[in-house]
């Protein structure tokens, strides 16, 4: 297990190799002068000679590569000229709403989409079933802005349960977090209720027709810990793959509902940072993703092989 | 030892089918017992409601598919047909307990095998974490699983199959239940183990007073065991009686047919074949499989080492051998399935072993194979008359003069040639299983292989296809290899034997002489493990020869 472990996490370190490779070619294969592209349209030519000498443009390729992945790796992501401030501290102070907002999300779905779906599979036909499963398709079909919007309408501006947007770091008062994350992460919530909830029942359905279910049933297990112990356990690998998927897919849909319910975090970064040609923010907040994705993919395998004693690689 | 305690007392119990099915009823009008410390076998081929009488009995039908319609079914007598749930489920392992056909499958892959013991008494009673894990080594010696305390701690997928139903019955007995029932316990599992399991059970039942109600398809296990018989067949129960009532004095013609189908264990009198050129001969056949790790190099497997055949026009070598023996590996390499690592593979002279994909094309009519599971090798979206002109075809046959030869063969196979336009679902496995051997003579081959070609099929329908097989060898001058895994069948079909084992061959030669007078010490265990050896399941009828 710890040789697997380890092997996983050095297969991280090329992967990591070629985004960097790519992000930092993206700046320089850019017709023109990277440092202007940097500066921006109003930079004076000092800022741009400073910019040049920062990134040591005057040396090789190679050599600014290296540079540029010691600095990354030193934490320094470089400096935006659009905000004035250094690319790392601007995404530590916009990760935490992105990374509350994500992190309930798929509490969320997860809590919601998996007994869902189990029950969907062993009342396969019923009344309940086709529900969730048509309630499904309707997750799936209705954009997620559209979704945040009828939220804040109905529970918002209607009902007044619910703040209509905004923020509040942990760091005032856990309630009040919570509160104001339950409308957002709602809405992102749903289009993955209905993906997880869908693989969970195809999964399930799956297992239950293992002959190891029927040995279970002969022992005299209740339905309840057949369901729990037998069945659930050896579907969990197709689910955990989609709730992986959820998560990475999550990410770029921060983006809108950010947008949506003006939450300051990095989906407003990103859009505000493209829309401002802030390539070193952009920079930065790719190599930021890639990671995350790398890093789910590499937690999901270790789960896979705890979930399934027969998947070693 | 016939304790008089009935345990089991089924009586006119009649199960119907859903409403859409070939018949009303799945049983019908059942009636029987099981005595505590008795074996009572229930024997039919596929079909026949065995399977489910048994699964009515621990009410593990599916509630909405099967519904029991009358009789009643008395576990130490009392009522167990249509009570509630709950108290069904209590009964379940504590009172009866069922192991099943399929020991790779039957067990939680991703739960160690001795917390799955453990569960039974977890659910069941309420001992302590240390008395749960105590009693779980003490049942798994008691089914004879060596070192007890590391084996509780593996996965299933680290057990043999043997293994693997040995912890089905450590299961099944954790509660020293009144009621054993076994559904095909050992149909999947290979003669030597087979042989084991019959006999632990045997020893369970012996040492426990446990009352087993075992199922089955073999008359040669149920001579192994049985005290009692029920034969049954299309949901009906054709007799009940002692085994030697069965094996000796029963009229009925089918328990009569189903008796006199297993092959007996003598092979019959052949000519040997001498003269001729063989068509097909392997030298040194190698091949291992081995997984190449990131670091160093992954287990190596030796599925066939340096193996060396010939077959003659017109003869029949048979390959026996357990699973891993590599007989498969075998008659895979020499249609080149799965490429050799080395060695030659003559078809008529010619070395096909490294030949090319493209180079071996033109080759490949002359070496057709039939594979065991009818099931699965017909394309279920073509007629089987497109399956059986397919091959011809791609060798430049003419349209007609393929459908042309499609109908004689079909005739050959003794099948309709009108049944060409149907699918393979229209038919019953013992067809699909003609049908494949029409495709196979339809590329006209020098050399057929059967590989486990008539296992997976009832043993009356076996019978037939047997002798199709050896009809065909015949008439067409065919060489024909034959891998099986029973003996019994290669008695009955084979010229020459050749028994493998771990990738080897360890003994070769005229069937008569390798069964009168085995000289390996595997080839002996593999003849006396054949179940009901010492039954002669011949006397008073004729063979099916």
């Amino acid at each position: 297990m710890l040789v697997y472990l380890i092997k996983r996490i050095l297969a991280v370190i090329p992967v990591m190799l070629i985004v960097a490779v790519i992000v930092f070619l993206m700046l320089r294969l850019t017709p023109g002068d990277p440092a202007a592209i940097i500066a921006g349209d109003a930079a004076t030519s000092a800022d741009i000679d400073l910019i040049r000498e920062k990134l040591g443009l005057e040396r090789s390729l190679i050599e600014q590569f290296v540079l540029w992945i010691g600095n990354m790796l030193g934490g320094d992501f470089g400096e935006s000229f659009y905000y004035k401030r250094s690319v790392t501290s601007m995404i530590s102070d916009r990760i935490w709403p992105t990374l509350a907002l994500a992190t309930f999300t798929i509490v969320i779905a997860c809590v919601v989409a998996v007994p869902l779906g189990t029950l969907a599979a062993y009342k396969q036909g019923s009344w309940l079933d086709r529900t969730v499963m048509g309630m499904s398709v309707l997750g799936f079909s209705v954009p997620v802005f559209v979704i945040g919007y009828v939220l804040i309408y109905v529970f918002a501006v209607k009902l007044d349960w619910f703040p209509v947007q905004g923020y509040q770091p942990i760091a005032d008062g856990f309630g009040g977090f919570i509160y104001r994350l339950i409308l957002p992460s709602s809405a992102l919530s749903v289009i993955f209720i209905a993906l997880i909830a869908r693989m969970t029942r195809t999964s399930v359905l799956e297992v239950l027709n293992e002959d190891y279910i029927r040995t279970a049933r002969a022992k005299g297990l209740s339905e309840t810990k057949v369901m729990t112990r037998h069945a659930l356990r050896n579907a969990a690998v197709p689910i955990v793959t989609v709730i992986g998927i959820a998560i990475a897919v999550l990410i770029s849909g921060v983006v809108v509902t950010e947008s949506v319910f003006v939450i300051p975090g990095l989906g407003t970064l990103t859009i505000d940072a493209i829309q401002g040609r802030d390539y070193p923010t952009v920079q930065g907040l790719i190599m930021l993703f890639s990671f995350v994705y790398v890093l789910i993919n590499l937690v999901i395998d270790v789960i896979y092989s705890l979930l399934d004693p027969r998947i070693r690689y | 030892m016939n304790d008089p305690r009935t345990v089991l007392d089924i009586k006119g119990l009649t199960v119907r089918l859903p409403k859409d099915s070939d018949r009303e009823n799945a049983i019908e009008d059942i009636s029987f017992c099981v005595n505590a410390g008795e074996i009572v076998c229930v024997v039919g081929e596929s079909g026949s409601g065995k399977s489910v009488t048994a699964q009515t009995v621990m009410g593990l039908n599916p509630p909405d598919q099967l519904t029991p319609t009358a009789g009643s079914i008395l576990l130490n007598g009392d009522e167990i047909l249509n009570i509630p749930q709950p108290m069904l489920r209590k009964l379940r392992g504590e009172r009866m307990a069922m192991i099943f056909q399929e020991p790779m499958t039957a067990l939680n892959p991703v739960i160690r095998v001795g917390d799955q013991i453990a569960e039974m008494l977890e659910i069941h009673t309420d001992m302590s974490v240390s008395e749960r894990n105590a009693r779980v080594i003490e049942v798994m010696e008691d089914v004879n699983l060596p070192d007890a305390p590391s084996m509780a701690k593996s996965y299933p997928h680290q057990l043999s199959g043997g293994q693997r139903q040995r912890i089905m019955i450590a299961i099944a007995l954790a509660l020293e239940p009144d009621l054993l029932i076994a559904d095909e316990p050992t149909t999947a599992l290979d003669v030597t183990t087979q042989a084991q399991i019959l006999d632990l059970i045997k020893d369970i039942q012996r040492r426990h007073g446990t009352a087993v109600l075992f199922i089955t398809h073999d008359f040669g296990v149920v001579a192994q065991i049985a005290d009692k018989v029920v034969v049954m067949r299309n949901g009906q129960m054709v007799e009940q009686g002692t085994m030697d009532h069965m094996l000796h004095h029963s009229i009925e013609p089918y328990t009569r047919m189903l008796i006199s189908s297993v092959p007996p264990l003598i092979p019959p009198k052949r000519a040997l074949m001498t003269k001729g050129k063989p068509i097909l001969s392997t030298q040194s056949l190698v091949k291992t499989y081995g997984a190449k790790g990131w670091f160093g190099k992954g287990r190596v497997v030796h599925a066939a080492k340096r193996v060396e055949l010939e077959v003659r026009r017109g003869e029949t070598l048979g390959v026996v051998g357990e699973s891993g023996s590599g007989k498969s590996t075998v008659a895979r390499c020499i249609v080149r399935l799965i490429n050799p690592n080395g060695g030659e593979i003559l078809i008529d002279g010619k070395d096909i072993a490294g030949l090319s994909q493209k180079a071996l094309r033109p080759v490949r009519k002359d070496v057709q194979i039939v594979f065991q599971d009818p099931y699965r090798s017909l394309n279920p979206r073509r007629s089987v008359g497109k399956s059986i002109v397919e091959g011809p075809m791609n060798f430049g046959v003419s349209k007609t003069a393929a459908f042309k030869r499609a109908r004689d063969l079909m005739e050959v196979v003794g099948l309709s040639p009108n049944a060409l336009d149907r699918y393979p679902h229209q038919f019953s496995g013992g067809q699909r299983q003609r049908i494949c051997i029409a495709r196979a003579l339809a590329m006209e081959p020098d050399v057929l292989i059967a590989d486990e070609a008539v296992s997976a099929l009832d043993v009356s329908v076996q019978a037939q296809v047997l002798e199709l097989l050896d009809q065909v060898r015949k008439d067409f001058d065919l060489a024909m290899l034959f891998i099986t895994h029973d003996l019994r069948v290669a008695a009955q079909i084979c010229d020459r034997i050749m028994v493998m084992k771990l990738g080897e061959v360890v003994e070769q030669g005229p069937t008569a002489s390798v069964y009168a007078n085995p000289q390996h010490e595997y080839t002996r265990i593999l003849l006396d493990a054949a179940p009901g050896r010492d039954v002669d399941f011949t006397a008073g009828v004729s063979a099916v020869r």
